[in-house]
């Protein structure tokens, strides 16, 4: 019988705010071992907790960004748990009146776009961080930092709506880059600022209802999110194909190894006892704070590409490549603003983010040495021809280097700036009109001759031509003589 | 009477009257208690659970030093010298903060509670940790792990809990002020017990930051004084908004200033349907008293019929439990306090810290709590729990649209034996009756002592002991509450604690 995956996907990011969900200490990531700490986020006896907004507004971008319904009342509620690296063996967290409910991530797969439903988006706190086992003198041991302790988390719950885990890549690729242009997470996966667990059963293709779920932790990169659920799919339909019932059990993937491990039977199965935080009060945004962060959102990256693909007339797929990074779209309109988009979109996409990918460079590297205007003017060059495409890749090679504009850089690297293919065409022209013997080699198949025809142009333009350039000017006259075969 | 040894008959309005002007140093100020009585009384009541004279030093020479202006609403100096016993509960830099557990044996927090940052600031000084029930779980202070504290006015019973350590600290003559914390009478009733005032303040008034918590909704710092007017100085000192408690009210803190002013053209609701069985004679008499008092200084009885109480015993032990089990959970061993030895891997760990570091009743009341939090079995108790709780509120609520304040008892019974109802826990939670209502309602609470019983003298009699009200009245009525206070305290009827002091009074008996 043919099954299909049902999945859910339970993201959490990490906040870049300047300080903790519920105190005032640092959430910077780096600081020595627990320095970054106070009564509040150590849960000391007698410490209570005080809501960061800058991290509820987060949240309401977030939502607002998700087409998410924002309550004006929502809850905060203990999750109780026993954990070393759980100060207080409870997390601050939402349950049943969240923040943010509803909502939808579109999402690029490959021709299409889908959107994928969300159940919720809330805030919550971060646990500290175990490390074990370790040596202590003779002894294992376990340590735990609590600087993460407190940092403030959205968590975000999607609907059963993936059926591929390419579709679960695709959500998570799609959700990072969200976050990043909203500025409200660095969204690395690597470095816990998102993180993601699943909740997966198989079913028969054509069955409506759901098959017993497993829980899937410690999906900490978008490889291993499809490694993962793959693994996992395979060992559910294994189970059926054995005459086996799926239990309900939480598995850890581990990516290294390519291995599930179950962490939790049923029988084990946490009771969270969730119940109203009584030391904070109903979380209340009005709708000032909602119309505020509306106003503060920035256009979305899937507007922005559909505005691209119209606006400029790119093609989707180029106006999605620049709507990667919403800094990349930024310095991609500041660019094309007044000059040729097609030719600033096709610059950008090959020869900047070539440049980006050799270099190890962030965006930010590059745009400290070439700013938009610079840019703008080199491309404005480029599409009067007075930068001859060989020559203009050089030129833009030096532009990353060093500074000043096309003249002072051509002059800088004894190049002429006569030698744009106006100047050079009559001189193209002549050298071939006065050549006739090589020009008939030539178009007889012998291209060897070429480099006698570029000797007579430089000679003609007194060494200022750049032999490239009258290469290819050479080449396109000489295409043009050729008979008709 | 010599300035420095009978410092500790003041009240503390008359002894940082003293300290401000000179007549008396800050450090006989806050030794005053220790000179005097406690080398008497203190081994034989247990009222503190932890001091350290280097740290009442190093306080008096801090409030000499002059205090800052204070946050709260209090003049500066206001409390200056002024000794305080805090409960075990409250965070000190100074003393350790134990919650009378072992679980917590040796801790020392590593700040101070905001409440005692403004002690501090209005330079009064911490002498010393008062001796409570474990985590405030109880009503008897016989559950704390440094043994029981003793009432005054007779060592064969108890002060009253939790926070019974203050309370008999009050009493005997130790220090003018102490601070409680009541979460369902833990100020108020042993107050009653030991014949001093006890104020419970609207919730959110002062701050619980640093308060270690029991039932975070029901959690309030309180009060203890022999006089209205102290009690009147120190929540003027200590109530007020605080950024690091969310709960705190942000509205301005009534002005308790007129705490002389009388209670003329007020009403006082009387639900005698309260007391009309299952109330100890002595304190129906006390009430009556007390309401004539009232009624001289020109205040208007309403009597009215007032069943709060049908659900509330139930409704705040779901509620209270509930919360403690949530906010015991951190007590673990793993970041503070001491670790069970054999913890040889982390569930261990848990469990033989916990086990072997909370006391029976409070286990009692985590599993009770962890119970009634459970999947399956959260809407039947705690989500109804809290359905009646806004009954509850509606209930009181209604009351006081037909007056400004209630008369009611703070406890059905005298003092009781000690041992008399340890075995019966809900005997004892019964006791609580009274009280549970306010901390569910969230509206505050005055006790006020009104003289001693008569002595029985024979053999199998017992010593004069403390009578008291309780005044009930709505969210931030504290100016009405400590003026009526005041009028009962004043009244000329009967001899009263203010006029001697309660040790020549009171009748020891020796173990």
């Amino acid at each position: 019988m043919a099954h299909e995956a049902v999945i859910g996907l339970e993201c959490h990011i990490q906040l870049n705010t300047k300080s903790k969900m519920f105190c005032g200490c640092p959430a910077e990531f780096g600081a020595a071992p627990n320095t970054n700490v106070c009564p509040v986020c150590l849960g000391l006896p007698g410490a209570l907790p005080v809501t960061n907004r800058a991290a509820v507004d987060a949240a309401v971008r977030l939502g607002l960004a998700l087409g998410c319904t924002i309550r004006g009342e929502s809850v905060f509620a203990r999750k109780h748990y026993f954990y070393p690296d759980m100060p207080k063996n409870y997390q601050i967290t939402q349950y049943d009146r969240p923040l943010c409910e509803g909502g939808a991530l579109p999402v690029r797969l490959g021709p299409e776009t889908r959107a994928f439903d969300l159940i919720r988006v809330h805030a919550e706190e971060d646990t500290g961080k175990s490390f074990h086992p370790e040596r202590y003198g003779d002894r294992q041991v376990s340590r735990v930092d609590f600087n993460r302790a407190g940092v403030p988390l959205l968590e975000l719950v999607s609907q059963p709506v993936f059926r591929e885990p390419a579709e679960c890549t695709a959500f998570l690729t799609t959700l990072r880059r969200l976050v990043r242009w909203l500025g409200i997470s660095d969204g690395e996966m690597e470095k816990g600022h998102l993180r993601c667990d699943a909740n997966v059963s198989i079913r028969p293709v054509g069955e409506s209802r759901f098959g017993t779920k497993t829980e899937l932790k410690n999906l900490n990169s978008i490889k291993g999110v499809e490694k993962g659920l793959t693994a996992e799919i395979v060992r559910q339909q294994g189970e059926l194909a054995a005459g086996r019932a799926i239990e309900q059990a939480t598995l850890l993937y581990d990516a290294d190894h390519d291995k599930l491990a179950i962490m939790r039977s049923k029988e084990h199965a946490h009771d969270y006892r969730y119940f109203p935080e009584p030391d904070l009060p109903l979380l209340r945004v009005d709708e000032a704070w909602v119309a505020s962060a509306r106003e503060r959102l920035p256009e979305l990256p899937w507007g922005r590409t559909a505005r691209f693909v119209t606006e400029y007339g790119l093609p989707e797929y180029d106006a999605g490549i620049l709507c990667d990074q919403r800094e990349l779209a930024d310095y991609f309109e500041a660019v094309a603003r007044g000059g040729d988009a097609k030719l600033a979109s096709n610059w950008l996409m090959t020869e900047v983010l070539r440049v980006l990918k050799e270099r190890e460079w962030a965006l930010a590297t590059w745009t400290a040495q070439v700013p938009a205007a610079r840019l703008a003017a080199f491309l404005a060059k480029v599409a009067s021809r007075e930068l001859p495409g060989p020559l203009a890749k050089q030129v833009f090679a030096w532009m990353a280097d060093e500074p000043g504009d096309v003249p002072e850089l051509l002059g800088r690297h004894g190049v002429q700036v006569q030698a744009s293919a106006e100047a050079l065409a009559p001189l193209v022209r002549a050298a071939i009109d006065e050549n006739p013997g090589p020009v008939a080699q030539y178009l007889g198949g012998k291209t060897a001759t070429l480099g006698f025809l570029v000797g007579q142009v430089m000679k003609k333009s007194g060494g200022q031509a750049v032999p490239q350039t009258v290469k290819e000017l050479l080449e396109e006259e000489l295409a043009r003589r050729a008979p008709a075969r | 009477m010599s300035a420095a040894t009978d410092a500790w008959r003041l009240s503390a309005l008359e002894l940082a009257a003293r300290v401000r002007s000179g007549e008396i140093g800050a450090d006989e100020a806050v030794e005053s208690g220790w000179d005097g009585p406690a080398a008497r009384w203190e081994e034989d009541v247990h009222a503190v659970a932890h001091t350290d004279p280097a740290a009442r030093a190093a306080g008096a020479a801090a409030a000499r030093a002059g205090p800052d202006a204070g946050t709260g609403a209090g003049a500066p100096g206001a409390l200056l010298g002024v000794p305080v016993l805090v409960k075990d509960n409250i965070c000190t830099t100074d003393l350790p903060t134990t919650c009378g557990s072992r679980v917590l044996a040796g801790y020392r927090p590593p700040y101070d509670a905001t409440i005692i940052a403004r002690l501090r600031a209005a330079g009064a000084v911490v002498t010393g940790k008062g001796n409570m029930d474990e985590f405030a779980m109880g009503s008897s202070t016989e559950f704390s792990c440094y043994g029981p504290t003793r009432n005054p006015y007779d060592l064969e019973r108890v002060p009253g809990g939790s926070s019974g350590g203050p309370a008999a600290a009050v009493a005997y003559g130790l220090c003018p002020l102490g601070l409680g914390s009541d979460t369902g009478g833990s100020v108020r009733q042993p107050a009653a017990f030991c014949g001093v005032f006890g104020l419970k303040p609207t919730y959110g008034r002062l701050s619980r930051y640093g308060l270690v918590a029991f039932g975070s909704s029901l959690d309030q710092i309180g009060i203890f004084a022999r006089h209205a007017g102290d009690v009147a100085e120190a929540y003027a000192a200590l109530a007020g908004p605080d950024p690091c408690d969310a709960t705190t009210r942000p509205a301005p803190v009534p002005d308790v200033s007129g705490w002389e002013g009388g209670v003329r053209g007020r009403t006082f609701g009387w639900p005698a349907n309260l007391w009309r069985e299952g109330v100890e004679r002595e304190i129906v008499e006390g009430l009556d008293e007390a309401a004539q008092a009232l009624e001289r200084a020109g205040a208007r009885r309403v009597t009215f019929d007032f069943l709060p109480g049908e659900f509330a015993v139930a409704t705040y032990y779901l509620v209270a439990t509930a919360e403690a089990s949530s906010n015991l959970a951190r007590f673990d061993g793993v970041r503070y306090g001491p670790r069970h030895p054999a913890s040889t891997d982390v569930r261990l760990l848990y469990t033989r810290t916990r086990s072997d570091g909370f006391g029976p009743e409070v286990q009692r009341r985590i599993l009770l709590g962890t119970y009634a939090l459970s999947a399956g079995y959260y809407d039947a108790y705690y989500l109804t729990a809290q359905r009646a709780r806004t009954r509850i509120r509606r209930e009181y609520e209604a009351a006081f649209a037909r007056c400004d304040f209630m008369l009611l008892p703070a406890s059905p019974t005298l003092p009781f034996r000690l041992g008399e109802k340890t075995e019966d826990p809900l005997a004892m939670y019964l006791s609580d009756i009274f009280t549970i209502g306010a901390n569910l309602a969230g509206i505050p609470g005055l006790t006020v002592p009104v003289g001693l019983t008569a002595a029985d003298p024979s053999p199998t009699g017992r010593p004069p002991l403390p009578r008291a009200v309780q005044l009930l009245g709505p969210d931030d009525s504290e100016p009405t509450l400590i003026a009526a206070g005041r009028v009962i305290e004043v009244r000329g009827d009967v001899a009263h604690l203010s006029r001697r002091h309660p040790t020549e009074f009171a009748w020891p008996t020796k173990r």
